[in-house]
């Protein structure tokens, strides 16, 4: 995972709440059984101008060219609700988003921009609003910059500063795989499930009374 | 945990999974099961595979098809969805050399992951189970300690038997009254939304209690509890009681014997104590639920069936305002027109979160001796197929095609478009599932979401109105 220390880009402000991960990407651009091929349908249905073409709609901030190169996102609350499709992750990555800044997330969406190296900020919706007012002026100017290690935000004179979980700014920071890290706790696993596996016995007796016959 | 030492039935659970604390401030919960599907579990399984990391334990980990299987009789491995295909393939594939146990295609006992898990007694109250799906929260209605994952923790539960995860805090919503007649468990989530708002539980394991709650069937508990994600609740979870017991105690992969005694008497442990403290309480009065229906696209946007859309101006939140002008732009709505007065093309019966025997029974009271409107395309679609199996010794069936709805084979269906089936650009669809998002059920379509019986009465009336309008109220199934 590509670790996010600091990061300086154009942010495209989408002030909505709710943005949905079915409007992220819709489910009929997730084409392949893959992680990669997503980043050209991210926000299709906004992107384009019909469903499944790839005529750009000049009307939507991404297509724009004062946003041209975005790389951060300013949303409002809910950003990420909705579906736990990965593939929203994945394709604002490919795209090139490396930050979203909104007032509120998506549980599971967050969890995923974690383990995907995209870090997702939270500030206030007022803040946000003021940020938003002051990229507007001028996109490929007034550029974002993020500081992971800081946990700030910064645009011109203005800055806010986020707080973000110890453990999600730890994988965020040194780029980690959280399974990796979660494989060092092994003895405390195999010692639970044994104990687990004793008291709660009607848990798993039935999976394993009927083992042969479940298994193809 | 309060310091009294009395703990809430989202502690205990929470407790009883925990393997160790970590340092970060999360916890390493234990996970009893694991379900997958083709959608997002194929990918998982692959990529789980290409990292060089093995499933744990295959016994506790379950796999179906059910997101973009066609639906349609005598289906195959083919679907309308362009690739569709490829995900069936590469699922039955990795299953197989992984050695979990897949629900296929034409297998008697497939189903929606999140109607079969119960159905077949693979989920029992006490467990915790993920799924990379985010209406596993709909487990939490029997008292499972169950929540919504993405594919990349997915992986991990797989890897480890475990997720690394930051404590919730607790909520409880008491819902107390009665509800009226042909008032459901979805009109009471979709009530509870439309006042607090699709973030209104951010944050927070929803416990519902009260006397309302004491009388939802099991499966209406499940459908309650499907849509706290659309709530933005981590999960939410209901005590598991004598109906909830009986529920379980014919069902295949329940415990049996003594195990059947032990999980009884541990089941009944599960419970908040009396003086368990909560970090917020809602207060529902039941009695005063009436049947919801949404009118834009979010499910915050839902009002009784008898109000009038709302005006945008009436918002005084300015973003509120807009989303609202939004949506009435997207569904083609006028602010004040009488919710009953607005005219669909089609109405659909399927999803996670009311396909079950119980949703099918209601709609099918509502439609017996009826047909649909001239111009309505119906469509049923079982959660599984022995939901299918089951209404189809009741003769639901035949009401169902009587009336002129498509009997269908179990999967999602057209709860969601994935570039296969839709209803159509424009087209104007009430339906029983959970997401009336833009887009959600095909390019350009209108989703009005409600309970079954409301979605059968709408289908015969041709505009949307309620069973009572078409039924006595007294013979509606809650």
């Amino acid at each position: 995972m590509k670790p996010f220390v600091k990061h300086t880009g154009i942010a495209a402000p989408l002030l909505r709440r709710n943005i949905d991960t079915d409007a992220i990407i819709p489910s009929r651009e997730m084409k392949r059984v893959s992680k990669r091929g997503l980043g050209e349908g991210l926000f299709a249905g906004w992107r384009y101008t019909l469903p499944g073409s790839r005529e750009i709609n000049p009307a939507f901030v991404l297509n724009q060219p004062e946003y041209q190169g975005a790389s951060v996102i300013l949303a409002l609350d809910n950003f990420g609700c909705g579906s736990s499709r990965e593939h929203a992750v994945w394709a604002l990555a490919e795209y090139g988003i490396r930050a979203v800044i909104a007032s509120g997330f998506g549980a599971i969406f967050h969890t995923n921009c974690i383990r995907n190296g995209v870090l997702p900020v939270r500030l206030d919706e007022g803040d946000i609003a003021l940020l938003a007012e002051h990229v507007q002026q001028d996109p490929q100017e007034n550029r974002i910059t993020i500081d992971l290690q800081a946990c700030l935000v910064q645009c011109g004179d203005l800055q806010w500063s986020f707080s973000l979980d110890e453990s999600a700014r730890y994988l965020l920071l040194n780029g980690l795989d959280s399974i990796a890290l979660t494989l060092q706790q092994h003895k405390e696993i195999n010692a639970f499930e044994q104990k687990r596996r004793e008291e709660y016995r009607w848990a798993y007796a039935p999976l394993e009374e009927s083992v042969e016959g479940v298994l193809p | 945990m309060a310091i009294s030492g009395a703990s809430t039935l989202f502690d205990k659970l929470w407790s009883d999974h925990t393997v160790c604390d970590l340092d970060s401030g999360e916890t390493l919960i234990y996970l009893d099961r694991v379900f997958l599907h083709e959608r997002t579990g194929s990918i998982a399984l692959q990529s789980l595979h290409s990292a060089g990391y093995a499933v744990r334990d295959a016994r506790r980990v379950f796999c179906t098809m059910d997101h973009i299987v066609d639906t349609f009789p005598g289906r195959g491995d083919k679907t309308l969805m362009p690739s569709g295909t490829d995900f069936i393939v590469a699922t039955r594939s990795e299953t197989r050399a992984a050695n979990i146990r897949l629900f296929d295609v034409d297998d008697e006992d497939q189903g929606i992951v999140h109607v079969i898990s119960p159905e077949q007694g693979l989920v029992l109250p006490g467990l915790s189970l993920v799924c990379p799906d985010s209406h596993t929260c709909s487990l939490g209605g029997i008292g499972a300690l169950a929540w919504g994952i993405g594919s990349s923790e997915a992986e991990h539960a797989l890897a480890t038997g475990t997720l690394r995860v930051r404590k919730p805090k607790n909520m409880r919503v008491v819902v107390d009254g009665r509800l009226r007649p042909g008032v459901t468990a979805k009109d009471l989530i979709l009530h509870l939304i439309a006042r607090f708002g699709t973030n209104g539980g951010a944050g927070f394991a929803v416990e519902f209690s009260g006397s309302v709650i004491s009388q939802l069937s099991a499966e209406a508990r499940l459908t309650l509890c499907n849509m706290a994600v659309e709530f933005s609740a981590f999960t939410a979870i209901i005590a598991p009681d004598e109906k909830v017991e009986s529920y379980f105690a014919a069902r295949d992969f329940a415990p049996k014997g003594q195990h059947w005694e032990d999980a009884c008497s541990y089941w009944r442990t599960l419970r908040s104590d009396d003086n368990a403290e909560f970090d917020r309480e809602l207060i529902i009065d039941g009695s005063a639920i009436e049947p919801m229906v949404t009118w834009g696209t979010s499910p915050e946007q839902v009002v009784g069936l008898h109000q009038r859309v709302p005006d945008p101006a009436a918002f005084t939140e300015p973003h509120r305002r807009e989303a609202a002008q939004r949506a009435l732009d997207y569904q083609a709505l006028e602010p004040g027109q009488a919710i009953a007065d607005i005219a669909v093309n089609a109405a659909f019966i399927g999803s996670c979160t009311n396909s079950r025997i119980s949703d099918l029974r209601a709609a099918a009271a509502v439609v017996r001796g009826r047909h649909i409107a001239p111009g309505v395309r119906g469509v049923v679609v079982p959660g599984s197929r022995r939901v299918k199996r089951q209404a189809e010794q009741e003769g639901l069936d035949r009401i169902f095609t009587d009336a002129g709805f498509e009997w269908r084979d179990s999967g999602c269906s057209m709860c969601f478009y994935a570039g296969g089936e839709t209803f159509g650009e424009y087209q104007r669809v009430i339906s029983s599932t959970n997401r009336n998002f833009e887009g959600r059920q095909g390019p350009n379509t209108r989703t009005h979401l409600a309970s079954p019986s409301t979605v059968a009465a709408s289908a015969v009336a041709g505009y949307i109105t309620s069973a009572e309008t078409l039924v006595n109220s007294e013979s509606l199934i809650a």
